[in-house]
């Protein structure tokens, strides 16, 4: 009966306890448990980007009005598999000059970053990897090791393309970081820690997409352009950068940084799931820890679909509109929800649950409704600007002197 | 706190030799037969013209720099945001004084063009 | 010796190793990876500290941002390509001298702290540093004053940043 209620942490306890029976230290036993967990984890994310793969494309075909992969295996299941084990046989081109350690290096630590975040997430109950208690920073912070994967890919193709598509990513990357390490302090404050697995018992009564939905938004629009998809796919723009900075890249190397986009795009819908969404949060999930996995493996599926959903219908953005979204909405809407909730919060801490949570829905609103107003507000502005160009009325001509466009 | 970091530290070690030892398997599996054209840049076919390391824009270090004034912040703040349902008023208010210098030094950046992307 | 030890010992020695690569380095954007590796180096010492929040601290603001903002800086210049030219500066024995004095003096007043005698008192293991870190940064017993300090000190860097930057900026699209 224990193991159907939870076998993941059944099996991880009979496999402790086995090593425990063999004779070895306890230290030994520790460390060898901690190998195998990752090694266990870390094979079993990699070989999920394949169905991931597939999911992915099925869906995209089905948005644009075709059938998807539909030829190999069952709904065209197999199909991922068939393209892996064509791009195991390619050759690897290694262009000339490249600057050999940092150029082989990138796609082993694109992937590695990725990984990397798996290892601080807690899975269910009894499964939480390592219970850190700055885990929600150190998801952050290894993002910046994904950046650095990027700038040597750039750098060491030895390839123009490559090298502006990693820095114009790297830019992309580094200025959505800042509304997202922002919001991150919102569920920060409504937990009273940072460790991932308090953030998500916090979440117990009320998940914090309810209590802080502007935070969530901009959240996941940081998140989306953390994985440079579309519609801030800048970096692959075919027609201005030819791929970006993978292009010198073929056969497996190539695949990796393919299998580290894939799988960043599931572990930031992970993470959202696990910051707002409640993580394996639902009834029943402290006494079935199984059905916790299920509920965050479902919530985390929804996320995913609308990041793909996004991808599919979405047009890429031009770069100074991207920037515009990132410095002019997302941050300074950050700033103005950390204060104002953190006010809120403050004045409302007597009452009960119900009236904060309350409380902090309407300053949320309240700001969420303030940036559109006033981004519609700017928008009408800049299109009286143009008009006024256009006719030649010349009055207004000294005030765009920020305008668009090189 | 240190059982924690070690499952990190072999997760890492993990993660860093999968790929690696996937490449390498493919590598010996993959053909090898470079040539020349095979190997020059790519341009679209266009023979490359001067040094490929080129010099980048201004604008990457100023986006860069104010990332870089916004992650300290952030960073002073989360221990703050930590604590902040056993703060006073008074201590949540000087947290919001501390967001509202950085917004001056914003409105600066803002009205200075620094964030215009050209 | 113990894992422990173990794990120290090979952190202090790639950071070591690397920083000696930063400065010997020919190409100014390999310094800047060595760089990288050393500021990794510096936070897993960190972590054997138990000290996990400046650990990662370490990674998001050094690896993540100054790193970053090193190697944007290093691809703004010209030189980027060079690898010949004189390594050695022409003052190099006086610079020598200095640094070996500099170093003696560190060493000799760290020989003469307290604190590498003292044992270690273990935390309590209930003990969240964070909290009162946090409580401590605005209480105003505590560090109110430095912390609101910094935050015009940070504003202070970021204005004096642009406002060198942007003249440049305007003179690029010039």
């Amino acid at each position: 009966m224990d193991f159907l209620r939870d076998p993941i942490g059944f099996v991880i306890q009979w496999y402790v306890g086995w090593l425990g029976e063999l004779g070895l230290p306890s230290s030994w036993v520790d460390v060898m448990a901690k190998l195998t967990g990752a090694l266990v984890l870390a094979t079993g994310a990699m070989l999920f980007v394949v169905f991931l793969i597939w999911y992915e494309r099925k869906l995209i075909g089905r948005i644009q009005d075709r059938f998807g992969p539909n030829r190999v295996g069952p709904w065209g299941l197999l199909q991922p598999v068939a393209d892996m084990l064509k791009i195991f046989t390619k050759e690897y081109i290694t262009p000339i000059g490249a600057d050999k350690i940092t150029y082989n290096l990138a796609p082993i630590l694109a992937v590695a970053a990725v990984l990397l975040l798996w290892s601080v997430l807690p899975l269910s109950v009894t499964v939480v990897g390592s219970d850190l208690n700055v885990g929600l920073l150190f998801l952050i912070a290894i993002g910046g090791l994904g950046e650095m994967s990027y700038i040597l890919a750039g750098w060491g193709s030895n390839n123009k393309y490559a090298l502006l598509g990693a820095f114009r990513l790297v830019a992309q990357l580094i200025s959505y970081e800042v509304p997202l390490v922002l919001s991150a302090l919102i569920p920060v404050m409504l937990a009273g820690t940072l460790s991932v697995t308090g953030i998500v018992q916090a979440q117990q009564g009320v998940w914090f997409i309810v209590a802080a939905p502007a935070a969530a938004l901009i959240f996941f629009i940081a998140s989306i352009a953390e994985i440079g998809r579309s519609p801030f796919d800048l970096i692959e723009a075919e027609s201005e950068l030819v791929a970006g900075y993978n292009i010198e890249y073929s056969g497996l190397k190539f695949g990796m940084f393919f299998v580290a986009e894939f799988l960043h795009a599931f572990t930031v819908s992970l993470i959202f799931a696990t910051v707002f969404l409640g993580g394996w949060q639902g009834p029943g999930a402290e006494e079935i820890p199984v059905l916790g996995f299920v509920y965050l493996m479902v919530k985390t599926f929804v996320v995913y679909f609308v990041t793909v959903l996004f991808r599919g219908t979405l047009p890429r953005f031009r770069i100074d509109q991207m920037m515009n979204l990132n410095w002019k909405v997302l941050t300074p809407l950050s700033l103005a929800l950390i204060i104002a909730m953190a006010i809120v919060g403050g004045v409302t801490r007597e009452l009960p649950v119900f009236w904060q949570v309350i409380g902090f829905l309407l300053v949320n609103l309240l700001l969420l409704w303030a940036a559109d107003h006033l981004m519609r507000l700017a928008q009408r502005r800049k299109t009286k600007i143009n008009l006024a160009m256009q006719t030649g009325s010349g009055v207004l001509t000294t005030s765009t002197k920020h305008g668009t466009g090189e | 706190m240190l059982g924690n970091w070690l499952y990190i530290g072999i997760f890492a070690l993990v993660a860093l030799l999968m790929p690696a030892i996937t490449i390498l398997i493919a590598g010996f599996l993959s053909p090898k037969r470079p040539d020349p054209i095979k190997n020059s840049t790519y341009e679209c076919g266009v023979e490359t013209v001067g040094p490929n390391w080129t010099q980048i824009k201004i604008q990457y270090y100023v986006f860069a720099l104010v990332f870089l004034i916004f992650d300290v912040e952030a960073i002073l703040l989360f221990p703050w945001a930590v604590a902040y349902q056993f703060l006073p008023l008074y201590a949540i208010l000087e947290g919001a004084l501390f967001l509202l210098i950085l917004a001056v030094g914003f409105l600066y950046a803002w009205r200075k063009g620094a964030l215009e992307w050209f | 010796m113990n894992g422990l030890q173990l794990v120290f010992l090979l952190a202090a020695l790639v950071s070591l190793f690397s920083a000696v690569m930063v400065v010997s380095a020919r190409r100014m954007m390999h310094a800047a990876l060595w760089l990288v590796l050393t500021l990794m180096g510096v936070a897993v010492i960190f972590v054997t500290l138990q000290s996990s929040f400046f650990a990662v601290v370490q990674v998001l603001v050094y690896v993540g941002a100054i790193a970053i903002l090193i190697i944007f800086s290093v691809m703004l210049t010209r030189r980027v390509m060079e690898d010949q030219g004189d390594q050695v500066l022409p003052g190099w024995r006086a610079a020598a001298l200095v640094a070996v004095l500099l170093f003696a003096v560190i060493v000799g007043f760290l020989a003469l702290w307290q604190g590498f005698s003292a044992m270690l008192v273990e935390l309590p293991s209930d003990a969240d540093n964070l909290l009162e870190l946090g409580k401590a940064l605005v209480s105003p017993q505590g560090y109110v004053l430095p912390f609101e300090l910094a935050s015009v000190l940070l504003v202070a860097a970021l204005i004096g940043a642009i406002t060198i930057a942007v003249d440049l900026k305007e003179d690029q699209r010039g």
